[in-house]
């Protein structure tokens, strides 16, 4: 309760290495990660304060042969049943935040993103957008601001992990699954994206790109791509990234909500 | 006999309700049946021990009063040096080494490992050679 | 030759001594555990070094973002073959094949293992499966490189074509097979050839730990090698059971792989848990404290053990979330309790910092570090956020090199019993300052620079001046342990036969100490009467007995 109080109030305290992220999500995950980090600086330096002490106050000053205790029962309880307490504490105070994130809200934003070896492509249902890069070539994502966007990510070939620091989120691209989370941004900017699970020769160069704009922007972008020279364009596009990833489509419709 | 025969009892016990909780919350198969079948590894062998626990004489070593002498007598034969494991495991390595360079190494290895296992059963029968 | 075994009694004569072969002969012939175990020791330390070699070509490319040192195929090797190493080759066979053939059987006060050609052969394929897998560096394509966890479909023929692979499959199978040999081994010898009087509750906690090693053992390695026969399947049989396209389901790999792996985690910790409960029982000259909840201890985080697996597949979406959360969670309470047991056990005794005692606290220092960083990683919103980044880099690599100072703890305190000879103290000691420095200074950036999101298994990085300065600061640290590794083997060839041990060197406590340094062909002459979990400690004081305090130990005097 004490971790879970604290994860309401996190403002204050200190951020223990991570940084609060640009979504809703991100800042729920940095709050929980603030009280995880204050039960284990507690916890760790108490444990670290009995050990300098035992080895500093007993250390062996003669041959002399300490009493030969053993057991004290009522001790072994209570460090047995105060973790059971701070680890359900720790387990509710996760599920308050998962819940959270692994929710799938209403959205009118739509993204299919694809994962290949070694690049991504973003399509946006319903409209002729489409950006498509691999390695060197960073693709990038565009998104509106203060909207819930829908992201269904999937993978051409082998295993990958749609990673972006700032949305302090990451989730695999499997092949043969579709899996499905919302991102909500909270402020625009372009943060960097990067491939997380091993795919292959050039894994450590399969980037990207989140660039997050007003939905007015947005809109922009996406009417952009509407005229017959950007429809060519985007169709060109599209057939060469046909040649190079397979063919397989996802089957299993796969949830990343709840408790799938 | 009897607290070997619990623990794995204990074990199995644990993880069939693990496995059964997991099974009917998730609906996922294969851990399901991992589970399953580590339930199985903890009630087979936990069964065999309780049975024999049952029937067997006590044992001085579960006597919490018995002296070295109490257990007086043969504790075994043990193999002195033997060969066999050696050739066993080389006709093992030349059989791994057939499912990458070739199915031909088969014929060795498998040869290997039937003269290992003829050895080693023959050495147990008689009693024992280098 | 056979030799049918009675008990030692009381001997005027000492019993038979090793007969048959001698020289290169012996060595391929023996069944002696002991002789078995000092072969493991040293293959497994063998193995450290050559994976050590490749952790320090990998920090090497990483000091700077565009490092030149490797190329991206090689890098890939070399971390697949160093997590390989390190685990399936160093660790697990150091862990329940090494210290423990030698110890095990010598501290419940057995002759042999029950089943010593079994052992013998257990040993045999360990060796082989480690020269298979390494080969795969001599053949064209280069060695394994799909990461140590081989996932689906990236270890694919398709994906990564190729001998290297297939001689990673073959090796794992043959160390597989090892394992569960040993594991056969481990609880036949343990069930079946205590001495009279040591009963399940005497038995010393380095021997529980690995009874409950050797039961993971048996649940777990079967399911990888089933999950390896699979593989090699999709790979030349043209199976699908991986593969989409065939219809088959590539999720399902990382649910066997995983169900074999995390218990392998505590297949790996728990014997080393066990030599630091002795050691910092020995050296603090107490009983273990709290000696029943540290065996309910072991058994519970064994038993959850295995169903945790699918905390490593979190960011697939596809796992059941709170269950493994939950029972992931829980796991932190039996370690907990370890924890605070073995400082019971210092509190108000009389430390010694010896080399094998400073090992061992640089052992719950570490630990305790690695151990609060996996609480964050099983809460799958934190996992979410630092899975397959440099942070579960760090944490795993605090909890291994704590297990390689309980390595080396366990080879300073038990080294003069199976050689005859101490090592040099204070070049220990040196030993133990490098590692530990080394530690801390290599895992702790590892920890903020995989915050600040950097990927695992990456060979070149974005120019970020802080990711780099973080970079080189573990390198750093790296160099440190590659330091201490040196200072070991220096001290191996200084101490040379240079310090008898006598018997019982540490004022040890368990049956191990009892006999002669090292033990003789079939390990005891004569025994003493077993009352307690420390009979040689109750031989030489008995007028300092364990205090009973609680439940009393039935029957002890």
């Amino acid at each position: 309760m004490v971790v879970a109080g604290l994860v309401l109030s996190g403002c204050t305290v200190p951020s223990f290495g991570a940084s609060p992220g640009d979504t809703t999500s991100s800042r729920s995950v940095f709050h929980l990660w603030q009280g995880f980090s204050i039960g284990a600086a507690l916890i760790g330096g108490l444990v670290v304060v009995l050990v300098l002490w035992a080895v500093v106050r007993y250390r062996r000053r003669s041959e002399r042969i300490p009493p030969q205790h053993q057991y004290h029962i009522p001790l072994e309880l209570t460090y047995t049943i105060v973790p059971i307490l701070i680890v359900l504490g720790l387990f509710a105070a996760t599920m308050v935040v998962e819940n959270k994130e692994v929710a799938n809200p209403r959205t009118n934003v739509t993204i299919d993103v694809n994962a290949f070896q070694w690049g991504w492509k973003f399509t946006y249902p319903g409209t002729n957008a489409m950006v498509v890069g691999q390695t060197t070539q960073t693709p990038t994502m565009v998104m509106p601001v203060d909207t819930n966007v829908h992201i269904n990510l999937t993978s051409s070939d082998v295993v990958h992990g749609f990673y972006v620091k700032a949305f302090n989120f990451s989730r695999y691209a499997l092949p043969g699954v579709l899996n499905q989370f919302t991102l909500h941004a909270l402020s625009t900017g372009t943060f960097f994206g990067q491939c997380t699970q091993l795919c292959g020769l050039y894994h450590s160069l399969m980037w990207f790109d989140v660039k997050v704009v007003t939905p007015a922007q947005y809109q922009a972008w996406l009417a952009a791509f509407h005229g017959p020279a950007a429809s060519a364009a985007a169709a060109a596009a599209s057939a060469a990234v046909r040649q190079q990833t397979s063919s397989i489509t996802p089957t299993k419709p796969a949830t990343s909500t709840g408790a799938g | 006999m009897k607290v070997e025969a619990r623990f794995l009892l204990g074990l199995g016990l644990f993880f069939g309700v693990v496995g059964l909780v997991y099974w009917l919350w998730s609906g996922e198969d294969a851990g399901g049946v991992m589970l399953g079948a580590a339930m199985l590894l903890g009630f087979l062998p936990g069964s065999y021990y309780l049975y024999w626990s049952r029937r067997m004489a006590p044992r001085p070593e579960d006597d919490s009063t018995a002296t070295p002498a109490s257990g007086a007598g043969v504790v075994g034969t043990f193999p002195g040096s033997s060969i066999w494991p050696f050739t066993l495991g080389m006709g093992s390595f030349v059989t791994v080494l057939a499912l990458v360079f070739g199915i031909w190494l088969l014929v060795p290895g498998l040869s290997l490992v039937a003269w290992a296992l003829l050895g080693g059963v023959a050495e147990s029968r008689r009693g024992g050679h280098v | 030759m056979v030799d049918v075994l009675e008990r030692p009694l009381t001997r005027a004569e000492p019993p038979p001594e090793a007969h048959g072969p001698t020289g290169l002969l012996k060595w391929l012939t023996t069944t002696d555990h002991k002789v078995i175990g000092l072969s493991y020791t040293v293959t497994a330390v063998i193995m450290m070094v050559i994976g050590g070699a490749f952790a320090e070509i990998i920090r090497a490319q990483l000091a700077s973002p565009n490092g030149t040192l490797v190329s991206l195929a090689q890098f890939n090797e070399l971390f697949t073959m160093h997590g390989s190493v390190m685990i399936y080759l160093f660790a697990g066979p150091f862990a329940f094949g090494a210290l423990a053939n030698i110890i095990v059987p010598i501290q419940i006060g057995a002759p042999d293992m029950a089943f010593p050609r079994l052992n013998a052969l257990s040993y045999w394929l360990y060796l082989t499966g480690s020269i298979t897998m390494l080969s795969g560096f001599f053949t064209a394509g280069g060695a394994a490189s799909f990461g140590w966890v081989g996932y689906a479909p990236l270890s694919n023929s398709l994906n990564t074509p190729g001998a290297g692979a297939d001689l990673w499959i073959g090796g794992l199978l043959l160390t597989g097979f090892s394992a569960i040999f040993t594991g056969v081994n481990l609880v036949a010898t343990i069930f079946y050839l205590r001495a009279p009087g040591m009963t399940m509750f005497r038995m010393p906690i380095f021997t529980w730990n690995l009874l409950v090693t050797a039961i993971l053992i048996l649940l777990a390695f079967p399911v990888l090698t089933a999950g390896l026969i699979m593989l090699y399947a999709d790979r030349h049989f043209g199976t699908h059971i991986f593969s989409v396209a065939g219809g088959g389901v590539p999720v399902l790999w990382q649910h066997i792989f995983w169900f074999w792996g995390h218990p392998e985690v505590y297949i790996l910790a728990l014997p080393f848990f066990g030599m630091v409960t002795e050691i910092i029982a020995v050296f603090s000259r107490k009983p273990v404290f709290g000696y029943r909840g540290m065996i309910f201890a072991t058994i519970s985080i064994a038993a959850l053990s295995l169903g945790v697996w699918a905390h490593h597949m979190f960011t697939t979406g596809v796992v059941l979330l709170p269950f493994f959360s939950m029972m992931s969670l829980l796991i932190a309470v039996p370690t907990g309790i370890k924890i605070f047991n073995w400082i019971g056990t210092m509190w108000r005794g009389e430390v010694w910092f010896s080399a094998a005692m400073l090992m061992a606290l640089g052992f719950l220092v570490t630990f305790l570090v690695g151990g609060l960083t996996g609480v964050y990683l099983a809460s799958p919103p934190l996992d979410f956020f630092t899975h397959d980044t440099y942070f579960v880099v760090a944490h795993f690599h605090s909890v291994v090199m704590a297990l390689v100072m309980a390595a080396m703890a366990g080879l300073y305190y038990w080294g003069p019993k199976f050689t005859g000879y101490l090592l040099n103290e204070t070049i220990g000691k040196v030993q133990f300052w490098f590692l530990f420095v080394g530690t801390q200074v290599f895992t702790l950036p590892l920890y903020l620079v995989g915050l600040r999101g950097m990927p695992r298994r990456i060979a070149v990085y974005p120019h970020d001046p802080q990711w780099q300065f973080l970079n080189d600061l573990s390198s750093v640290g790296a160099v440190l342990i590659g330091i201490s590794t040196l200072v070991f083997v220096a001290n191996l060839v200084y101490s040379w036969k240079k310090y008898p041990a006598g018997d019982n060197p540490w004022d040890a406590q368990t049956l191990e100490w009892f006999t002669t340094s090292p033990p003789p062909h079939h390990n005891f002459y004569r025994l003493p009467p077993i009352r307690s979990e420390r009979p040689t400690w109750d031989y030489n004081h008995p007028e300092h007995r364990s205090v009973p305090h609680g439940p009393s130990d039935r029957g002890s005097a």
